[in-house]
């Protein structure tokens, strides 16, 4: 069967390639992985046209990848059994916003930007939940791969403001999941067995989200970011619990860089926000509290003691209160184009131990270290292992994988779980899994999608 | 090739194709072909790719490459420290393509009919001066300034008219200018942007010879593609003169009140030439001429200024057409972007936008509810 000819007849001449050019491009992403074939792109551009485009992969057993922004560096939209590329961005439209029960209903490949700017339009007084990633990206992609923006401190990760989704099957069929599938609202996704947790963390693998319904949440008038800083990483774990234990924050970062000298701290980094100019002062003032009581808690004195940082670079202040900001800096640092990072989330208490092991592992490597870590409501961190490297140095890109391979196995022994993982971190997770839950993997996967077409090659049982 | 050694640094974030507040995706290319290969960070790639071997020369890698309307959407809204060259990086990429011979049959016909006749249109140098007939705008002399028309004010059917409107403005203004006709000659501007550098040189050359034979110190230009040319590239090569576009010569007079202006009672809303915009920084003059009119309503697009979408012009395609026409085409994009307005005129202040916008409304088939007209044809229904 001629499949190129078929993708044209449902998608269209202009919407499929198998050109070396859109191949080249889709057989690889920003970040450090090796390419691997795609055999064609495909962009549908409504629920029947993926329909169709699913149930023809499905007879000719031909794997399908989706594509949202294809930014998790960790190269999970580049197949890994050749086969469909499916971008999904041509469907781009905010199908609804609904004000008073706080949802947007979105197409798979509406772009972070596209849902900022329509909410900032239409819907002033309400936000999503914006990763730091480029713009560009997809809500879809990022909601479906556990990811968080910046109030994910306050409200949870991404993933658990999922109302609901419409999903292609693999074997074909439309499905409606939450309380769109019983009724006109696209408000909750429960009391029902909860049905989209078989879409998100698969990385593409049991079926293609066509539509999703997100949380929006209110947005204050006034945002402050409030910095402290010590020299002592064994205080990190203690701070932070002491501070999510005043429940105000929008959003926590912990960030350290060595050089230049003046970044070579450790900043706790308090995003605050309020309805009015009282409320944001108000919350300034308890956490100024927190932390001077933390100092006293604890006898800190010298570099130890937690200092608050009063003349902070401005660019600092600008890199927390933007919403997106620009993150994607960060492959410039080495003048090479390239960046990818470990994102291990983390129980608070190995924070140290993470902290110094990422700094060896950064200097083996030839690389100055750099942490952003975002504190996930005080039960976890998503702590990165940054590497930027220079994209035409092919044994810098090598070193690169080598110092991702190293974080992934430190994430583990400390026990934490390497997010959004490429294939090589998910095969750690899997070796290391109760066989009887990678078995129940297998099985899910199996009864939604018998051919093996979505996305093969991820979350796959070691033999 | 030139800028090989940074050309890898393109993470593919995307900014590039985004407009400054994100409200939408502004590179004309990727707007019309969606696929990432359309994209500045995909071009970047695979010119990379190409160097490297690992992309062959095709009809879609120069489809891909010629595509591009040289808008500098990318260059304003890239993040990174090279972002000011990733025009140049195209036009790099481009004159290797020329190089090596290996350019689209628009391009290569474009470049010859200028190489052989001095303007695309495969007229003779004769008909260059027509426009001005009737008109009472005169010849270069010892005037103050030189009006440069450009071939398309000279030689395409559009653009004579707003060659007419500009030149017979200047002249009721009382502004010392006077024209080249026959002997003028392409400004190279769209032969640079197509990657033929020493065709580019020469006709600059040409041009300054002439020009500082005659003892010009300053020009006017009518497109701001020849304003671009001049004003940029035309200094590194010994030209250098004082350059101004039509509207920056004529605000000061509108607004000075020495052209009375009647009421012109309408909403207007104003396209952003990219030449005169991004690539050189003028959003206020073409404006602050339009407020002056009593009675003008001016509304602007929600994609203005900085990130104004191109209207598919640039880059050569005006001539080549290789970006193509369709649903998504910049041109009738950019209509419906005006027609979201509410105006019933786009103002435009480059022949070539004039003309782009004005097939895409026929397309659109908004004839009835929009119409085309150059700043100085506005102007000149204004005076009465
Ligand atoms: C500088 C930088 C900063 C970043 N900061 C953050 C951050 O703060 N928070 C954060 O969460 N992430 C961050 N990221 C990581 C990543 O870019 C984002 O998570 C991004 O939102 C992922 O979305 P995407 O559209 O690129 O997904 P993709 O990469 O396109 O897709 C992700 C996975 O989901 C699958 N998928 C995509 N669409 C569908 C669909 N419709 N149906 C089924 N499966 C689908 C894909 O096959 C893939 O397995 C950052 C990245 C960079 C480069």
């Amino acid at each position: 069967m001629d499949i190129y000819r078929s993708l044209i007849n449902i998608v269209g001449r202009d919407s499929v390639s198998n050109s070396q050019e859109e191949l080249f491009i889709y057989s690889r992403d920003s970040g450090a992985q090796r390419p691997r074939r795609a055999d064609y792109v495909v962009m549908p551009g409504t629920v029947k046209e993926v329909q169709d485009v699913v149930i023809l992969a499905n007879k000719e057993k031909i794997p399908i990848t989706p594509l949202g922004g294809g930014f998790t560096l960790s190269a999970l939209v580049v197949p890994n059994k050749g086969g469909i590329v499916m971008d999904m961005k041509r469907m781009d439209r905010v199908i609804e916003v609904n004000e008073i029960n706080r949802y947007a209903l979105v197409e798979a490949g509406v772009s972070q930007a596209k849902l900022k700017s329509y909410l900032e339009k239409n819907h002033p007084r309400l936000q999503h939940s914006t990763p730091e990633a480029p713009p560009t990206v997809t809500v879809v992609g990022n909601a479906l791969i556990q990811g968080h923006g910046h109030i994910s401190s306050r409200y949870g990760i991404n993933s658990d403001m999922i109302n609901g989704m419409e999903v292609v099957l693999p074997t074909g069929e439309v499905c409606r999941i939450g309380s769109s599938s019983v009724g006109p609202y696209w408000f909750t996704r429960g009391p029902l067995p909860d049905l989209p947790g078989l879409f998100i963390g698969w990385f593409g693998t049991t079926g293609v989200v066509t539509k999703l319904s997100m949380k929006l949440y209110p947005r204050p008038g006034y945002r402050e970011l409030l910095t402290f800083s010590t020299d002592n990483i064994d205080l990190i774990p203690d701070a932070i619990f002491e501070v999510t234990q005043v429940d105000l924050l929008e959003d926590f970062f912990l960030i350290n860089q060595e050089k230049p000298d003046w970044m070579n701290h450790v900043f706790f980094c308090l995003i605050l926000s309020g309805h009015t100019k009282e409320e944001l002062e108000l919350k300034k003032n308890i956490y100024k509290k927190v932390f001077l009581e933390f100092n006293t808690l604890k006898g800190s004195r010298g570099a130890d003691k937690m200092k608050l940082v009063e003349d902070l670079h401005p660019a600092l202040r600008k890199r927390f209160l933007d919403v997106p900001p620009v993150a994607a800096l960060a492959a410039d640092f080495r003048k090479g184009g390239g960046f990818e990072y470990t994102g291990t989330i983390l129980p608070i208490d190995k924070i140290p131990e993470a902290w110094r092991k990422g700094i060896e592992i950064a200097h083996k490597h030839g690389m100055i270290c750099s942490y952003v870590h975002q504190i996930l409501g005080g039960h976890s961190i998503m702590f990165a292992f940054n590497y930027s490297f220079n994209r035409a140095d092919e044994k810098d890109v090598e070193r690169t994988r080598k110092a991702l391979e190293e974080s992934n196995r430190l994430t583990f022994e400390l026990g934490g779980m390497v997010w959004k993982g490429e294939v090589g971190a998910q095969r750690l997770a899997m070796a290391r899994m109760d066989p009887n839950t990678a078995e129940l993997i297998k099985k899910v996967k199996k009864s939604l999608d018998p051919n093996g077409i979505m996305n093969p090659g991820n979350w796959e049982v070691v033999k | 090739m030139k800028y090989e050694d940074i050309i890898h640094r393109c993470f593919r974030c995307g900014y590039c194709k985004l407009t400054g507040d994100y409200s939408d995706f502004n590179c004309p290319p990727y707007r019309k072909f969606k696929f990432e290969t359309y994209s500045p960070g995909g071009r970047m790639w695979l010119i990379r790719g190409w160097l490297n071997g690992e992309i062959k020369e095709s009809e879609r890698f120069r489809e891909i490459l010629f595509s591009c309307t040289m808008c500098a959407n990318c260059v304003e809204h890239c993040v990174f420290t090279f972002s000011d060259d990733l025009v140049n990086i195209f036009i790099a990429a481009r004159e290797e393509m020329v190089n090596k011979g290996i350019v689209p049959p628009a391009v290569r016909d474009y470049l010859k009919n200028i190489h052989v006749n001095g303007n695309p249109y495969k007229e003779s140098a004769d008909e260059r001066g027509k426009w001005a007939d009737g008109t009472s705008v005169e010849a270069y002399g010892d005037q103050e300034y030189l009006f440069y028309v450009g071939c398309v004010g000279s030689y395409d059917e559009r653009g004579k008219k707003i060659a007419r409107a500009v030149g017979n403005l200047l002249t009721r203004a009382g502004v010392s200018m006077g024209i080249l006709g026959n002997a003028e000659c392409c400004d190279g501007n769209e032969v640079k942007a197509l990657g033929e550098a020493s065709l580019f040189n020469l006709l600059a050359e040409q041009n300054i010879v002439l020009f500082k034979k005659l003892g010009v110190k300053k020009i006017i230009t009518l497109d701001p593609h020849a304003f671009n040319a001049f004003k940029n590239d035309y200094p590194a090569l010994g030209g250098e003169f004082e350059v101004y576009h039509y509207t920056q010569i004529l605000s000061p007079l509108i607004q000075s009140g020495k052209m009375p202006l009647t009421e012109y009672n309408l909403g207007i809303t104003y396209h952003d030439p990219c030449y005169l915009g991004r690539h050189n920084g003028e959003y206020d003059a073409p404006r602050a001429i339009l407020k002056t009119i009593p009675g003008v309503r001016l509304i602007e697009m929600e994609q203005n200024r900085e990130n104004a979408f191109c209207c598919g012009g640039g880059g050569g395609n005006f001539f080549t057409d290789i970006l193509g026409g369709g649903e998504d085409s910049p041109g009738r994009i950019r209509v419906r972007q005006a027609l979201d307005t509410g105006a019933r005129i786009i103002a435009v202040s480059c022949p070539q936008c004039a003309k782009m916008l004005e097939d895409a409304i026929k397309v659109e088939e908004q004839e009835d509810k929009l119409k085309v007209m150059d700043v100085a044809e506005i102007v000149s229904n204004a005076m009465g």
